[in-house]
């Protein structure tokens, strides 16, 4: 099924449609108090787009400074061109040392990557820390957003879960009591592990060192307690140097949830003692992506979900409508880079409203890479031949102008005459939820043309 | 001074009204507007679609037809953003283009950034919604955007504030799409009608009994809703609010 149907069924539930848009809305809302109170909010962003383009252009560089600079504080740097290879270079760093027993923070790198499968099929134990990523985990589903992975469920459905889980109360589902009795049950699960995996933020080329920031301090209290730390990055999740790092965390918290900043920004410079930290760098398609002028911005995302939360299809349609692991506009232009042909609805999954370019903190052009990815649509043959066809029909039209107007008389003519079962029978997709505009008896070409031989 | 009328191909065929209202604000201002008889389609369905080798042709087409006109204005904040945002990729290079590109007007925009007249000579007596519609919005710049964190302004409000008795309503959320989008209202069809009921609603609790814009696209999604549901609201396009209609 693709984005359509999927948005359909999210829609038939009314009521629970405008109470994600809603919930959604007030996040949107929080970010633009927070970015409003910024009066160098608009050159912030300048400079990190800038950043970004200088870095992505200059990626080679930097990732090899990065990676000498990272060893030489005696961090392990590894390197996988696939996710295949990431998820290889996990298990056999967990072997290596013994491990079975997986703490990890939130990443949506090892989502894309389907990590937790892999690992689960080689008898990892492994647990998402993040409240979040937890719920969705032991519902076995997949994240809805980016920031807030369970933002589609409603505090009942997370009591049932947990009372079915972790054996809370019957019907309880105060929020506060759900997240102490979470609480409890990933304390156990950080205290026996031997392992802990997170993503990185932002990996600082000048010093060799990651950024990880969490509201939960999850991504710490994993990291600090095993021996062994494996850091999950992207290629263009590098910045330059240590003094660029600012302007992105300051655009970060206050775009992702309105924050002045994350509640915990952790720099990982070495291991713990008696420790290894480990540093897997990805790129599964990325350079791909930087080797296309009309897609390589979107590289330049640092995840804050700002487009998402503002995108009014996405409030609508909800994460698992875009059947990708990033949803929303950014994951629709990633999800079309990867993927065309799985992905090909979401390109237009999308009004070209243009809300999301605006919002991103990164100054992403992210509804023109949508507008393009739809050309690769059709040049792949990909949009269905009946669509095409029309479009073809009609600029062929477009070119006769005295086809089009006596095409145009005849409808208005005609189309008043017909019988509604005829007019909104199932082919006016148009008809199901709209009327059509009432035909007038003439065009403004014919009104015109009667005026200027009255003159 | 030489203006071209364009007038988007369905309203021509669908909304003669407006489109002459559109062609009576420009006389009213003692402009001189010549109306070329062979136009049809911007080529921004194709184009939204992503047939790009048939949006090109129609971009063609254009030009050629608009090319020596002075000015080009059109009651359509999307189909000038086509000309203005979209039409390099096929344009770019041809002789005329230029031109036209920096000389293709929406029509508020082109009576607020050109002609600045200071009074309507029209009235209307009610309250009144503005969609703003994104194209326009957006790529246009017809009005601040609640996403930029930059000084506000709206080229609308003031160019609908010349008209006599008119009252805005505030909306909740200001410039949020109405889910037309194009060939978007049939390829998402429950999506875009859901997001139409939405911003309807909107109108409608701010006490609107109009709702103006200056698209007609996606006025006639939002009025096809309307008329379906029989809510008590109307849409106008801005040109004949402007043009002294009700
Ligand atoms: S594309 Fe921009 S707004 Fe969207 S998640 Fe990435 S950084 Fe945030």
């Amino acid at each position: 099924m693709g984005h359509p149907e999927l948005a359909e069924k999210f829609i038939a539930n009314n009521e629970r449609m405008h109470w994600h848009d809603k919930a959604l809305w007030f996040v949107r809302e929080k970010r633009d108090l927070a970015a409003h109170g910024l009066n160098e909010w608009e050159s912030l962003r300048e400079v990190a787009k800038q950043i970004k383009t200088h870095t992505i252009d200059k990626l080679d560089f930097y990732l090899e400074e990065f990676e000498k600079n990272a060893k030489e504080k005696g961090l392990h740097v590894h390197w996988a061109k696939d996710a295949k290879e990431h998820n290889e270079i996990v298990l056999k760093l967990l072997l290596n040392r013994g491990s079975k027993k997986l703490v990890k923070s939130k990443s949506m790198l090892t989502e894309e990557c389907h990590l937790n499968p892999y690992l689960e099929e080689n008898g990892i134990e492994v647990i998402d820390t993040d409240l979040g990523e937890r719920i969705v985990q032991l519902r076995n589903e997949a994240p809805s957003h980016i920031v807030l992975p369970a933002i589609h469920l409603k505090k009942e459905e997370v009591g049932k879960t947990f009372e079915k889980f972790l054996k809370t109360e019957k019907d309880n589902c105060d929020p506060t009591y759900l997240t102490r009795a979470a609480r409890v049950h990933l304390r156990e699960k950080f205290l026996n592990a031997d392992a802990s995996l997170t993503g990185v933020n932002f990996g600082i080329a000048e010093t060799g060192g990651v950024v990880v920031c969490t509201n939960e301090g999850n991504a710490d209290l994993g990291s600090s307690l095993p021996k062994l730390h494996i850091a999950s990055m992207g290629i263009e999740k590098i910045i330059p140097r240590l003094k660029d790092l600012s302007i992105f965390t300051r655009l970060l918290a206050r775009s992702a949830t309105g924050q002045p900043i994350t509640s915990y920004t952790s720099h990982f410079h070495a291991p713990v003692e008696g420790g290894e930290l480990h540093i897997i760098i990805v790129d599964n398609g990325r350079s791909d992506i930087i080797a296309n002028d009309d897609f390589k911005q979107s590289l330049h995302c640092i995840r804050c979900g700002a487009c998402i939360n503002t995108c009014p299809v996405y409030r609508r349609s909800g994460g698992h409508s875009y059947g990708y692991t990033i949803p929303g506009p950014i994951g629709s232009t990633l999800g079309a880079s990867k993927d065309l042909r799985t992905n090909k609805t979401l390109p237009f999954a999308c009004t070209l409203c243009a809300s999301c370019s605006n919002v991103c903190p990164s100054k992403i052009n992210i509804h023109n890479q949508l507008y393009k990815h739809r050309q690769s649509v059709v040049s792949a043959g990909l949009l269905g031949a009946k669509k095409h066809t029309i479009l073809k029909v009609a600029t062929w039209v477009m070119k006769h102008p005295a086809l089009l107007d006596f095409g145009g008389k005849m409808a208005r003519k005609i189309v008043p005459k017909l019988p509604r079962s005829i007019l909104y029978s199932k082919v006016n997709v148009w008809g199901k939820k709209r009327e059509l505009p009432k035909f007038p008896k003439n065009s403004f070409k014919e009104l015109y043309k009667q005026r200027e031989e009255k003159k | 001074m030489r203006i071209g009328l364009f007038i988007p191909c369905f309203m021509n065929e669908l909304y003669p009204e407006a489109s002459m209202a559109t062609l009576k604000v420009l006389e009213n201002l003692g402009l001189h507007v010549e109306y070329p008889t062979n136009q049809t389609c911007c080529g921004q369905p194709m184009a939204n679609t992503g047939c790009a080798h048939e949006a090109g042709e129609l971009a063609k087409r254009f030009l050629k037809i608009f090319k020596d006109y002075d000015y080009v204005v059109a009651p359509s904040g999307s189909c000038v953003a086509m000309v203005r945002e979209n039409y390099a990729q096929f344009l770019e290079g041809e002789d005329g283009f230029e031109h036209l590109k920096t000389h293709t007007y929406e029509l508020v925009e082109f009576l607020h950034d050109v002609i600045k007249p200071t009074n309507m000579n029209a009235s209307f007596p009610h309250k009144v919604g503005i969609h703003n519609s994104c194209h326009g919005h957006r790529e246009l710049g017809m009005a601040s955007m609640s996403e930029r964190n930059l000084p506000a302004f709206s080229k609308i409000e003031k160019i609908l504030g010349l008209v006599d008795n008119i009252e805005f309503v505030t909306l909740k959320r200001n410039d949020e799409c109405c889910g037309f989008g194009g060939t978007f209202c049939v390829s998402e069809d429950a999506m875009s009608a859901a997001m139409g009921i939405d911003r309807i609603n909107d109108h409608l609790s701010a006490g609107a009994e109009v709702m103006t814009g200056i698209d007609m696209s996606c006025l006639m999604h939002m009025q096809g809703i309307i008329d379906r549901d029989k809510l008590p609201i109307k849409t106008l396009h801005i040109a004949q609010i402007l043009a002294g209609e009700s």
